[in-house]
């Protein structure tokens, strides 16, 4: 195993993007998504990576692009942020239901208005739906070999799905963190060559993207549901393969110091690191508090999150994201339809937190572990309590 | 010249290819022009061709599943995107290509749609993809609405229909706005080949369908197709009003090849166009002034047309 460098995450990722040999790259720039489409860029100008680069004129046709180049068999990234997101999003939806395996890296960003280019889960939440599969980074080494794994479970053919990584923006994407790069002949012993089923060929003709009558179309959206739901075990195969073979593991939930705590800090992202800082102050000081963090988002790893999550008496989930109107943030919705009427679950209280880049520091974790305990006790009248905003 | 043109004979009566990558048994409604040069459209490119299909009335017609109308490898994304679509498979094509993970043939890919498709909602796909320089050919079929809907005006619908978005009333005498010149915007591109086509005139729509595919570079082929449903015109006449449109100058053929305009059909004896606007019901409501408006705009831009092709 290399020696750990200093090293941007963006850059990271597009050299982990390389060592997938992609065979194609359309992309549409936006920050703080920039720099790794910038550094592809530059390596298929350098000719380091064999691979087209098509500097597509918005984020819609990079997707387009995506599923046109999947459709033919290549290999294909891009990567987007927020407005870019939600512009491709219409194309996310056949991307999905129609089983191109292609990996996008989305650089979590705060949706306008008004216009921020800072880091929130505004942007993927808005996509939760759209059928992809979706991990979470917390570091740089994570969002690298997630992406890594994202191409392996992606093209696997038990699977056949797209696959996102979510790394915050600039909090991850612009910051330099020492990681080990795996090198070219070991990418390569883990991520096979892509081999699709189908592929649009003269040889071989086929009907791709038909129209679906009431007929079929329940059936459609139930074999996708399915294929997703089933792909957790071919994502934890291939995690565990990663760890054999570079020492670095991976799970679907994770836990820091959450054994027997009373309370569970629920994260996603890089925020669990100053989550996991709250944590061992607030054990130091004798509090039972522990930390639960989702990497795996779509599919929703269910009796998972339970096993680990359970028996804890309350749990204070931060969501990243204010969905205006609704009962909670998605996150604490989420796990708030997990745990319904199971006898002794935990009490879930949603903590909006961190929106358009507002920092969440260690004292708002111990703010939110505190009133996740008062109202475990009286019943708030909201399920959610935005964090940090101030009166006027 | 472009040098890909030299060993294209071009198609005549006699060789016109049997194959039929497109199959009949589709659900086209009866005397569509728009499937008929689509049908031509296809005889001329064969069956070394991937299609990419914006979604529009061709794509529901001939793909309800379990069914495909499609010989040829076909692939339907979304309304707008086509041209970024076919963008895709051919860069990754190329990639695959160079890998040597697919033959070295080359394979003709085409990017197809409507007017509304083409020049409405996906005008910026296509112009990033003519502006990229793919090596592929985009064919507009152009029924002059969205018709796939229920009749809407589109961009392309020309001066004065009815339609079901810009129908005629006490205050309005239909489409107020004149046909957006989509060809002219292709051209614009600066890309080596720009043709208009009319399915009554097939064998030009093959010749230039083939060298919009020949072509290295992008190439954007502008197709007139009738629309009995959307215009209210007897289906057994969709051949007479393709016929009727370039011979009043309304939809007139020409190629630009590498900038030069080329009149493909001139008209020297020009019909009114009355002989083209009556018998189709979008136009019936429309009185002597517009039809003289239409007719002196129709006559000064075939006289643009020529003074473009007189241009060296």
């Amino acid at each position: 195993m290399a020696n750990r460098i200093g090293v941007e995450v963006s850059i990271a990722i597009a050299n982990a993007v390389k060592l997938a040999n992609v065979d194609l790259v359309a992309a549409y720039p936006i920050t703080p998504q920039t720099h790794i489409v910038e550094h592809l860029s530059e390596l298929v100008a350098n000719g380091e990576l064999d691979a087209e680069y098509v500097p597509v004129e918005s984020e819609h046709a990079a997707m387009s692009c995506c599923c046109g180049s999947s459709a033919a068999g290549a290999r294909t990234f891009t990567s987007s942020s927020s407005q870019g997101l939600s512009l491709m999003s219409e194309i996310l939806y056949p991307a999905a239901a129609m089983r191109f395996p292609i990996v996008m890296v989305v650089a979590n960003r705060a949706m306008s208005a008004p216009i921020s280019i800072w880091n929130d889960h505004q942007d993927i939440m808005v996509q939760r739906d759209v059928g992809w599969i979706q991990t979470f980074a917390e570091n740089g080494q994570e969002a690298v070999d997630l992406t890594l794994h994202a191409f392996r479970v992606a093209e696997d053919r038990r699977v056949t799905l797209p696959m996102m990584v979510n790394i915050d923006g600039f909090t991850l994407s612009h910051v330099i963190e020492p990681m080990e790069m795996m090198s070219q002949e070991e990418a390569d012993a883990y991520l096979p060559p892509f081999k699709p089923r189908y592929r649009l060929d003269p040889r071989k003709p086929v009907t791709m993207g038909p129209v679906g009558m009431p007929e079929v179309y329940t059936e459609a959206k139930v074999a996708h549901s399915e294929a997703i739901k089933k792909s957790k075990k071919v994502i934890l195969q291939g995690w565990k393969e990663f760890a054999d073979m570079f020492g670095r593991h991976y799970n679907l939930v994770e836990t820091y110091r959450s054994e027997g705590a009373e309370v569970l800090l629920v994260t996603m992202g890089s925020i669990s690191e100053t989550a996991m800082t709250a944590i061992d102050k607030m054990r130091d000081e004798g509090q039972s508090v522990g930390l639960v963090r989702i990497r795996l988002w779509r599919p929703f790893p269910g009796p998972e999150f339970r096993k680990v999550a359970g028996k804890a008496k309350v749990l204070a989930v931060v969501d990243r994201c204010l969905p205006p109107g609704a009962l909670c943030g998605p996150v604490g919705a989420e796990l708030r339809s997990l745990f319904y009427k199971i006898p002794g679950s935990p009490k879930i209280f949603s903590f909006v937190a961190g929106l358009g880049g507002r920092d969440v520091r260690v004292e708002h974790f111990e703010e939110m572990v505190d009133k996740a305990r008062a109202f475990a006790k009286r019943r708030p009248k909201e399920l959610y309590d935005v964090i940090g905003v101030r009166e006027k | 010249m472009i040098p890909e043109f030299e060993n294209f004979k071009g198609f005549k009566i006699k060789n016109i290819p049997k194959d039929e990558p497109l199959a009949p048994g589709h659900r086209a409604c009866q005397g569509c022009g728009e499937v008929l040069a689509l049908r031509m459209v296809m005889k001329a490119l064969g069956k070394n061709v991937i299609v990419c299909n914006a979604t529009g009335c061709m794509e529901i017609i001939t793909s309800p599943y379990p069914h495909t109308a499609w010989r040829v490898p076909w692939i339907h994304i979304a309304f707008e995107n086509a041209a970024a679509v076919a963008s895709g498979v051919e860069a990754g094509r190329k990639a695959l290509r160079r890998k040597g993970r697919i033959p070295k043939k080359h394979v003709d890919i085409m990017a197809v749609g409507g007017d509304g498709a083409t020049g409405d909602i996906g005008l910026q796909w296509l112009s990033g993809a003519l502006e990229r320089g793919h090596d592929f050919l985009y064919v507009c079929l152009d029924n002059e609405a969205y018709m796939n809907t229920g009749v809407q005006r589109s961009g392309c619908t020309p001066y004065g229909a009815m339609t079901t978005t810009s129908p005629p009333g006490k205050k309005s005498f239909g489409q107020v706005t004149w046909k957006k010149d989509l060809p002219a915007i292709a051209v614009a591109h600066n890309i080596p080949y720009v043709a208009t086509a009319s399915p009554a005139y097939f064998l030009d729509l093959m010749n230039k369908v083939k060298k919009a595919a020949l072509v290295k570079g992008p190439a954007y082929v502008h197709i007139y197709s009738p629309c009995p449903t959307g215009w209210g015109s007897a289906g057994e006449r969709s051949i007479e009003f393709s016929k009727l449109a370039v011979d009043t100058k309304v939809f007139p053929l020409y190629e630009v090849i590498e900038g030069r305009y080329i009149i493909s059909r001139k008209i020297k004896k020009p019909k009114p166009v009355t002989d083209y606007l009556k018998g189709q019901r979008r136009f019936r409501h429309l009185g002597e002034d517009h039809i003289s408006y239409i007719q002196k705009r129709v006559d000064a831009d075939y006289e643009k047309l020529v003074k473009l092709s007189e241009m060296v």
